[in-house]
């Protein structure tokens, strides 16, 4: 081959490298990929490949190991694009690795301001996003960054908000069609939380839609005095989006501060909700508040899953959410119509939801002086970590923690830039509480089945078309069950505790599965 | 004991991280008091002496009249609301492991004159900062600095009580540790073989009254990481024994005779939970004052001093 040739064959390598918008929209369509930080932009932790069956998945065997330098739990989601991996480590550094090999292409490293203090959370960083020919992350200094997707040089970087307030950006950015929207952490630092877009370019911020009405706007009723300006909603897990109706759905955290709300009366919206935001122009479509006047934490950051099913007799486009408050919830994402609302794990705080899917709260569930005693822990019934949806097998996995806990009411005075909480928790001993897997009906929130695990989790899960769940453990073990059964058909002691979710992907034509444990991402193949 | 444990793996191997993680708080991710295993939150003091070697005069003062109010504030006198608050405070949160007057249960008394890791309220305050590595005791993140001080208040108050007077005699104690066989089973000062709890700090960690209650109903809240476990393999052998580590998948387990097995549970007929048990035979047939002579001695174990 001449050389000027070759050149042309290199150049439309990288060309064909770019993930456009398009691309993203149709990943389904793609399934050696993972496009994004869920895998495609409806949330579903859903690989259509079909390689790894229940049948053949005990032959799963490490194929390469990439351990991170830095100290810090792996919270990283991994994308996948055209023989690349890229990864995040702690607390917020970038890495880019040959799919094949685990051997790393660059690294964008970024020191942490002295000063900064990460208010109710770990120096952690759960993933990038990419479109065309970068690679975006947010940073523990509230920074987004964009990358260059081959070389990881900053193409720009913007400061999306001052971590001296306790600000800080923990998930991965979604990336639409020419914007990058980008959420917030400072739930226990007394923030007012906020969700972004900007321009995927340029980084010029195109809206910010503030989780909090100010006074005047719709909303703020449920607000008394300037309790609203440190009234939490942080918007720090990463959302779904849906192209045909242009609507973002975000989840919402606490309010604040969290565990005493004497200074906030009001169901303080839109903490612990899922918002609609039209994408183009920033603006609130609808809203849906799962835990009105939150008082035990329970975040709705979720990931909401964009379901497309039958519910009741009538086929609905739906938004699913396994809620933190232990209920499993089935909204029209269209309009925001309350359809369903099961419990799915323990809970001892609401005798039930009405019609409108508001929760009918039970008598003395609050935090107190001397400790009440509720399901599920501030923790959740389940967190961050993903749920999985098999549309074909029409099953949601949920990852579950069975974990009660005494709640604490404190003190509670706002000093910017510290935790403002007003209390916490003391949870159950470790051989009174458990984890599990469990298998709900889309449509119906009935469980199927469920897999017992040692602890409440802290790791994801992943379906796949060919018939396999696979999920993780505190105690290090990355494990397959029957998607159908829930039976155990393959464990694998990694060795460190794993907090974060599975991927999969192909790898020269076979499927592989990837999850990240203790300081290391694993990649395993037949 | 607020069962809080920070987020970075224990030091003592990965056997507790994983037993305690259920226990592990989780605001957003989880972890804030999730500090790096190699930043050590006392690394800024560390660091800071650094830091001060190498400051201007001006620096210096400036640094130190900065200081002065944080100093104040950490080791005034408190006033008796301030008391009252700390005491219920304690009695919430920390009276699980300490007892509701602080006269110790799991975890040592603190009605006494001189504390073995905090010297004043200040102390304390750092230990519920930061917990106290490689022990039960975690970091309080839950409460605000106000809080802390209030507590530090009610716990250094709780020393200028009247001190509990042991009635045993310590000597005699030694010879009944050693009559009964207490070595067999557990390491003490570096003699006496491992299978219960290490003993060479114990009169530091647990109570008297805790020390004698686990003489005479030793079932009753093994401590942590000695569960007992019963299993039944698919060819009928029963093996019982501590549960030295377990997982959704495998169990493993040391018995009696030092023997260590590991199962996978899917291939065991049964595994049970005995949380009520213990291998250690009950000593309630001693008379009381050999108990309390025992009890003298286990109190008097207060590891290297």
């Amino acid at each position: 081959m001449k050389p000027a040739k070759f050149l042309c064959v290199i150049l439309a390598a990288c060309a064909s490298a770019q993930v456009p918008y398009q691309r993203i929209v149709k990943a389904a369509s793609e399934p050696g990929a993972w496009l994004t930080y869920s895998g495609g932009y409806a949330g579903h932790r859903f690989s259509p490949l079909t390689q790894i069956t229940p049948a053949n998945v005990s032959g799963l065997h490490p194929k390469w190991v990439y351990q991170v330098k830095p100290a810090g739990t792996v919270e990283t989601s991994p994308v996948v694009a055209d023989g690349v991996m890229y990864v995040t480590e702690p607390p917020h550094n970038v890495t880019a690795l040959d799919l094949r090999t685990g051997r790393p292409l660059w690294t964008y490293q970024r020191p942490v301001p002295p000063k900064l203090d990460t208010i109710g959370f770990g120096r952690v960083n759960r993933g990038v996003a990419v479109l065309d020919d970068m690679v975006y992350v947010g940073t523990l200094d509230a920074h987004l960054v964009a990358l260059d997707a081959r070389s990881g040089a900053v193409r720009w970087d913007v400061q999306v908000a001052d971590y001296t307030l306790g600000h800080c950006i923990t998930g991965a950015p979604l990336a639409i069609n020419g914007k990058i929207i980008t959420g917030i952490s400072g739930g226990e630092a007394g923030i007012r939380g906020f969700l972004d877009a900007y321009d995927a370019k340029t980084g010029k911020r195109l809206w910010r839609f503030w989780t909090i009405p100010a006074p005047g706007e719709p909303g703020a009723e449920t607000w008394q005095a300037d309790a609203w300006k440190t009234g939490g909603a942080p918007t720090w897990l990463t959302g779904t989006y849906d192209p045909e109706l242009n609507l973002i759905y975000w989840g919402t955290g606490n309010p604040g501060p969290d565990w005493n709300p004497d200074g906030r009366p009001g169901d303080n919206l839109y903490t612990c909700s899922v918002l609609a935001l039209d994408a183009d122009s920033g603006k609130l479509k609808w809203h849906f508040q799962f835990t009105p006047a939150d008082d035990h934490d329970w975040d709705a950051t979720e990931v909401p899953v964009l379901v497309d099913a039958t519910v009741k007799g009538k086929p609905r486009k739906l938004l699913a959410m396994a809620n933190r408050n232990a209920f499993y919830y089935l909204l029209d994402r269209v309009t925001g119509e309350f359809l369903l609302g099961v419990p799915y794990a323990k809970q001892t705080w609401a005798s039930g939801l009405d019609g409108k899917g508001r929760p009918v709260r039970l008598p003395n569930v609050g935090p107190s002086e001397e400790g009440t005693l509720v399901w599920p822990s501030l923790q959740g019934a389940t967190n961050w970590f993903s749920p999985s949806y098999d549309a074909g097998r029409q099953l949601f996995f949920a990852p579950v923690r069975e974990m009660g806990a005494y709640y604490y009411k404190g003190e509670a005075e706002y000093k910017p830039g510290t935790f403002f909480a007003g209390g916490g928790e003391r949870t159950l001993p470790a051989d009174e509480v458990y984890g599990a897997v469990r298998a709900l009906d889309v449509a119906t929130g009935q469980r199927r089945w469920e897999f017992r695990l040692q602890s409440p989790t802290w790791a994801g899960l992943l379906s796949t078309a060919g018939g396999v769940v696979f999920g993780g453990s505190n105690e290090g073990n990355f494990f397959a069950l029957d998607s159908l059964t829930g039976n155990p058909l393959w464990d694998f002691q990694t060795g460190g505790a794993i907090e974060g979710n599975p991927i999969s992907f192909l790898i020269d034509g076979k499927q592989h599965v990837a999850i990240p444990a203790g300081h290391a991402i694993f990649v395993f193949g037949l | 004991m607020t069962r809080w444990y920070r987020k970075e793996r224990s030091t003592t191997g990965y056997k507790l991280a994983s037993l305690r993680d259920a226990y592990r708080p989780q605001v957003e991710s989880l972890p804030f008091f999730k500090i790096p295993s190699n930043r050590p939150r006392f690394s800024l003091t560390l660091s800071n002496v650094t830091v001060l070697s190498r400051m201007s005069f001006v620096a210096l003062i400036w640094t130190a009249l900065t200081m002065v109010p944080a100093l104040a504030q950490t080791t005034s006198s408190s006033s008796p609301a301030d008391l009252a608050r700390g005491k219920k405070l304690f009695q919430g949160q920390c009276a699980l492991c300490h007892g509701q007057t602080g006269e110790g249960a799991r975890g040592p008394n603190l009605a006494r004159p001189k504390l073995v890791h905090a010297a004043d309220e200040a102390g304390v305050v750092r230990l519920l900062d930061n917990g106290i590595p490689g022990t039960e005791m975690s970091a309080f993140w839950q409460m605000t600095p106000n809080e802390k001080r209030q507590v530090a208040a009610y716990v250094i108050s709780l020393g200028k009580t009247a001190t509990e007077t042991l009635p045993g005699d310590p000597e005699r104690g030694r010879a009944l540790y050693a009559a009964q066989g207490c070595a067999n089973c557990h390491i003490a000062g570096g003699n006496g073989n491992a299978f219960g709890p290490e003993l060479s700090d114990v009169g530091a960690r647990r109570s008297a009254a805790n020390l004698r209650e686990h003489l005479t109903n030793p079932g009753k809240n093994p401590p942590d990481g000695f569960m007992m476990v019963q299993v039944t393999t698919r060819d009928g052998k029963k093996i019982a024994g501590i549960r030295k580590n377990e997982d959704t998948f495998t169990i493993q387990i040391l018995d009696a005779g030092g023997h260590s097995y590991s199962f996978r549970k899917s291939a065991l007929a049964e595994f049970k939970k005995l949380p009520n048990a213990s291998p250690m035979p009950s000593f309630r047939s001693l008379s009381s004052a050999q108990l309390d002579d025992l009890v003298a001695y286990l109190a008097g174990m207060r590891g290297a001093q």
